[in-house]
This record gives structure tokens, C-alpha cells and sequence, in this order.
């Protein structure tokens, strides 16, 4: 597992610096400043949905880019934009996307919610979103202090099939009633607690 | 391995290469003084000066802008529909300022491309190495004969936002139920190509809680416009029978107006009676723009494709509005995206290098009803020398697209206005 990431990691700056040496397409830099308008400057968003991209893991932001490109992954403008992207770009981009620092939210929560948040995501997240859904290097997705409307959304496209669900979250999902997934989602989105 | 070396670990290979990427000079120390003036703080400019200061604080910035406070143009229907308060969209530049960025209120009457020098109406002069213009556009006042400025006053066009928004509103708010707007959207070019049919739609929204006996007739001087289908779509859900779309095929568009008897006359000759007139004129590059001899016959300032360096003057560079960019469109999202390769480009020209391959992108967001949004996308690239589309990619909202999707195009629309706000003026 570690090995792929350094792997993944690597050959993503090598791409770079090759791209860089030849000046023969736009530098990662210049390709993840555009998404600034929509995702926020360096990639932290000021919501009131759409989510934060910084600090994703690299691997993480070309697996999505590449299934909303297919459609695997539903979205509303998403898929459009990333038809514009070669899978070299697209790992130029993730690069300069993951060395971003994440983004810390604040906005507003139900602290009831989010205490019970807290217990279901001991149970039944952390394994997948480990440190609060702030680590990368679990290829899972930043999910630490990202706004509730969008955690809202995934999870309503995931339970309705528009995005596949690894096995794992699919058995864990299943267990837990609506209150607890909007409680986990709370629980995400009241990082960092006050 | 500790799982936070780990992340550390990328974290570093990613950020390293991410600067070696731009060519950031991270070692460089001052480099003396290169300096940049900006003509406009508006969407483009603001967003230029910003990146130029991220990607090399030593350059000098100067940003030269008449008003203190900036209205954003996007977004400025919802507060004609109501839906939003002036305030929201009332940015300054403090956030610039922060940056290490000198603004100056101050009009720009002159740019003498050979002495590399910006002359303003307080007498004060700067030098630069390289200037970047982004004046937006000029309201045209010699198409629709009885329109000029003052007519303005009567009937807005309310094109560019503040003053004329709340003139707008405050005749939308005193107009009686039962009343008629009349709206005459511009030929192409213009600024924000679905803006007029958002407008028709955020009126709509006001009328049809408020005054809902009352009609928009929206008289056009094309014979098509931006996502056309998806607004003719809106109009028939939201406001049927209260919105009418006129192509130019069918009335002549507007031919004159006459603010006294609150008319407007059609190219068909037809006389039409309205309660609230918004005629929004064609366009031309802003005014500086021609003063400086930037513009060639179409009124709108020629560029090469790669750096938005003016084909006239050299040392120029024309992004937002008053540029001929198309294929990119004269919206919001566009004049920041070319801002940012416009400042890269311009920052690698000041230190000797080559500019990289560009890359833009373009997002247009419009509020045609409750919960109801629609988005139009592009990615854009260089292709021989030329700003053009990247196949496959980009598009518009489907025609049949969940109404679930369609509410949260409306949260992404704020979402946007937010990001692109903060990114520019903060």
C-alpha cells in the first residue's frame, strides 16, 4: 500500500519536472489556479457547498477527476470540466492540489449531532477516514471540516447509486439509519471543534 | 514510519515540485524594482495583482482604479429580484492592499506605450515595465437613438453594477402590479451572454410573488442567445405568461427609445409602452482601452493568445472584458482565469523566461428560479498561437437534469460567487 503511494507520488513529480523542462504544456500550478473560482483560493472553499479540494492526496483528485470523466462518478458540473484534462495534466494539477494545506471551515453545526457524530465515526468511519477525516494518504477523500451540504450530497448520491461505494463503506453504511449518517456528516463538518 | 512523516513527506515532494513548476524564484531576493501598473481593479485586474504578488512579491504593483468600493456585475440580478441585499456585492481593496499591492483611486486619462508610462486626471504618472489594461467595457450610447447617458437615468441598463442595480430595483419596487418591463438585451459581443435572460428570470422571481398580473417583454437584437433553450425552459416553468422573448427575427429589436413618454420604437416599427425599461446597449471595450489605441475596428482590443500581450502596443496586455478572447467568453470566471495566466506569463516575461503553456477555464452559473440553476463549463487551451476550446470537454446543463441537481447548481452558484470574490478581492 505505502509503496504505490510513494510510487503514485514520484512519478507525479517526475511528470512535472518533465513538463516543466520541455514548456510544452501548462504547469500544475497554472492548471489547479483555475479551479480557484469555484474551490477557492488554493483550493479552500469559502461554501456554502462546494467542497475544499487542498490536501487531497494526488491519487485521490486523478481517481475522481477520471470517474467524472466517465460518469462513474455523478456530478453537476464536474464531469463537464474534467473532459478537458489529459491523465498527464490531470497528475500535474493533483500534485500542486495535494501540497495545498487543508482547509479549516467554520460554520455552523449541531453540537448535539456532532457529539453523536463522533461515536459513529469511532464505530464505523475511522478506518477509511482516519485523523478526522484529514488524512491523504487514505486516498478517501478530505472529508475533515468540508461543508454539510456537500457531505450531504455525496452520501445521497452514494445510497442512490450515482457513485460507486467501496465494499467496505457499502457494509458500513448499511448499518446506520439516516440520523446517524447526517450525525457522522455533523461530526465531519464541525472540525475542527471549538 | 509515523503516519505523519508520511503526509509530511508528500506534502513536501508536492509543494517542491509545485514551485519548481511556475519557476517561482524562491531565491531570488529583490530583484529591484520591476514594476507593473494596472489599469482597473475590476474582476481582472484585482485577480492579476494578486497572483503577480503570489508569485513574486519583489515585483512593484501598482493598481489604478477610480471607485473605492467595487460592485461585482454577477450576482447583481438576485438583487434586483430581491433575493439579496447591495452590500453583498460591494467589494475593496484591502485584501490587495494586504498583499503588498499599491492602489491608487485615480483615473486613467493616458498610456504612452513608447515611454512605458500611465498618466492619470490627478497629474500623476507611472512608469512601468509592463502594464496590464482591463478597463471592462464602455456602454455604447450612439446605437438605439434617444439613448445616451442621461437616458440612462430614466430607462438603466444597469450593466455595470451599483448605482444603476439600485436604480433599477427601486423602479421594479415603485412599478405598479400589472405593469410592464421592457428589456432590450445588446447585440454580440457583450459582457455576461446569459446575463440578460438571468435578469428576465430574477425579475420574474420578484413579479410573480409581488406584482403577478405584471409582464416582461424582453425585445433582442439577436436571433439566438446563450443557453437558450435551458432559459426558454425556464421561462415556460417558472413564469409562463409573464416572460415573452422577442428574437430580432420578429420585432427588429429596439430601434429608439423616448424617455419622456417611457417608450421604446422597434426596428418593426411597433411603439411600446413600458412601466420599467432596462435597455442594455451594445458594448465596446472601456474607454481607456480606445484612448490608448488599443482597439482595433470591431472596438475591443486585439491579443495574442498565449500572454494577452496587446498585438498593438507591445509591453500591454488587454485581459477581461475588452479583450478579443473568444473563444472565451466576457464573463467573471473567464477575466479571472486569464488574469492568472496573464500574471504568470507577465511574471516569467519580468524575469526573463519563457511563459508556460496557458490553460483556461470558464464557469457560468444562472438563478432562473427557486432552487433552480443552470451552469454552462469550458476548458480552454492554446492551439496555434490561438485561445481555443478543448474538445470534449465542457457544455451545459442537461435539459432534463434532476431537480435535485438543479438545487444544488443554486448552492455551487453561491459557492462560486463566494470562492471567485474571495479569490479575487481577498
Amino acid at each position: 500500500m505505502f509503496r504505490r503511494k510513494t510510487v503514485a507520488a514520484l512519478l507525479g513529480t517526475g511528470l512535472m519536472l518533465g513538463a516543466t523542462a520541455l514548456s510544452a504544456a501548462p504547469t500544475g500550478q497554472m492548471l489547479a489556479d483555475t479551479c480557484a473560482g469555484c474551490h477557492g483560493t488554493d483550493g479552500g472553499s469559502t461554501g456554502p457547498a462546494t467542497p475544499s479540494i487542498a490536501g487531497n492526496a494526488a491519487v485521490y483528485i486523478v481517481d475522481a477527476m477520471k470517474a467524472y470523466q466517465s460518469g462513474d462518478r455523478h456530478s453537476t458540473i464536474m464531469g463537464r470540466i474534467a473532459k478537458g484534462y489529459t491523465d498527464e495534466e490531470l497528475e500535474a494539477m493533483a500534485e500542486v492540489i495535494a501540497s495545498w494545506p487543508i482547509h479549516e471551515t467554520s460554520q455552523q453545526v449541531d453540537a448535539d449531532k456532532v457529539a453523536m457524530g463522533a461515536e459513529i465515526y469511532e464505530d464505523a468511519c475511522t478506518k477509511c477516514h482516519d485523523e478526522k477525516g484529514s488524512l491523504a494518504d487514505d486516498e478517501a477523500g478530505i472529508l475533515y471540516s468540508q461543508w454539510l451540504p456537500w457531505l450531504n450530497y455525496s452520501i445521497e448520491d452514494f445510497k442512490a447509486g450515482h457513485r460507486e461505494m467501496p465494499k467496505k463503506m457499502r457494509k458500513a453504511i448499511e448499518k446506520l439509519s439516516d440520523e446517524q449518517i447526517e450525525a457522522a456528516n455533523q461530526f465531519f463538518a464541525g472540525q475542527p471543534q471549538k | 514510519m509515523s503516519k505523519f512523516s508520511r503526509r509530511d513527506f508528500v506534502k513536501i515532494v508536492g509543494s517542491t515540485a509545485a514551485a519548481t513548476a511556475i519557476g517561482l524564484p524562491a531565491f531570488t531576493a529583490a530583484a529591484g524594482s520591476k514594476k507593473v501598473v494596472i489599469v482597473g481593479g475590476g474582476t481582472a485586474g484585482a485577480t492579476a495583482a494578486k497572483y503577480i504578488k503570489r508569485a513574486d512579491s519583489s515585483v512593484d504593483v501598482t493598481v489604478i482604479e477610480p471607485n473605492k468600493d467595487y460592485y461585482t456585475c454577477y450576482l447583481s440580478n438576485e438583487v434586483l429580484g430581491g433575493g439579496r441585499k447591495m452590500e453583498s456585492i460591494r467589494f475593496g481593496y484591502d485584501g490587495l492592499k494586504g498583499h503588498g499591492v499599491n492602489v491608487v483611486h485615480d483615473m486613467v486619462t493616458a498610456i504612452d506605450p513608447a515611454a512605458k508610462k500611465v498618466t492619470t486626471a490627478g497629474g500623476d504618472t507611472f512608469d512601468y515595465d509592463r502594464c496590464i489594461v482591463a478597463p471592462g467595457i464602455s456602454l455604447r450610447y450612439d446605437t438605439i437613438e434617444g439613448y445616451s447617458k442621461e437616458a440612462a437615468e430614466i430607462m438603466p441598463h444597469a450593466w455595470k453594477a451599483g448605482a444603476q442595480t439600485a436604480l433599477l430595483r427601486k423602479q421594479l419596487e415603485a412599478m405598479p402590479d400589472g405593469g410592464t418591463v421592457v428589456m432590450a438585451p445588446p447585440p454580440n459581443p457583450f459582457r455576461c451572454p446569459p446575463g440578460p435572460y438571468e435578469r428576465a428570470c430574477q425579475i420574474g422571481m420578484y413579479l410573480k410573488a409581488n406584482k403577478p398580473k405584471s409582464k416582461i417583454l424582453i425585445i433582442d437584437a439577436k436571433a439566438k442567445f446563450s443557453k437558450q433553450k435551458l432559459f426558454m425552459q425556464a421561462f415556460e416553468k417558472h413564469y409562463a405568461g409573464m416572460i415573452e422573448w422577442q428574437s430580432v427575427e420578429a420585432a427588429g429589436g429596439v430601434k429608439s427609445v423616448d424617455g419622456a413618454a417611457m417608450t421604446v420604437t422597434t426596428g418593426n416599427g411597433d411603439t411600446i409602452k413600458g412601466d420599467v425599461i432596462n435597455i442594455i446597449p451594445a458594448q465596446h471595450a472601456g474607454t481607456i482601452a480606445k484612448t490608448a489605441g488599443l482597439t482595433d475596428d470591431s472596438g475591443w482590443c486585439p491579443i495574442d493568445g498565449k500572454t494577452f500581450e496587446s498585438t498593438i502596443h507591445k509591453g500591454i496586455h488587454v485581459i477581461g472584458d475588452a479583450a478579443i478572447q473568444a473563444p472565451l467568453p466576457k464573463s467573471g470566471y473567464a477575466a479571472n482565469s486569464e488574469a492568472k495566466v496573464t500574471a504568470a506569463a507577465v511574471v516569467a516575461l519580468l524575469n526573463g523566461k519563457d511563459p508556460g503553456d496557458p490553460s483556461w477555464v470558464n464557469t457560468c452559473y444562472s438563478i432562473v428560479g427557486p432552487d433552480d440553476a443552470i451552469s454552462v463549463a469550458m476548458v480552454y487551451n492554446l492551439v496555434d498561437g490561438k485561445v481555443a476550446k478543448v474538445d470534449g470537454s465542457g457544455g451545459l446543463t442537461p435539459m432534463d437534469s434532476s431537480p435535485s441537481d438543479r438545487a444544488r447548481e443554486v448552492q455551487y452558484a453561491y459557492s462560486w460567487f463566494n470562492n471567485i470574490t474571495s479569490d479575487i478581492f481577498g
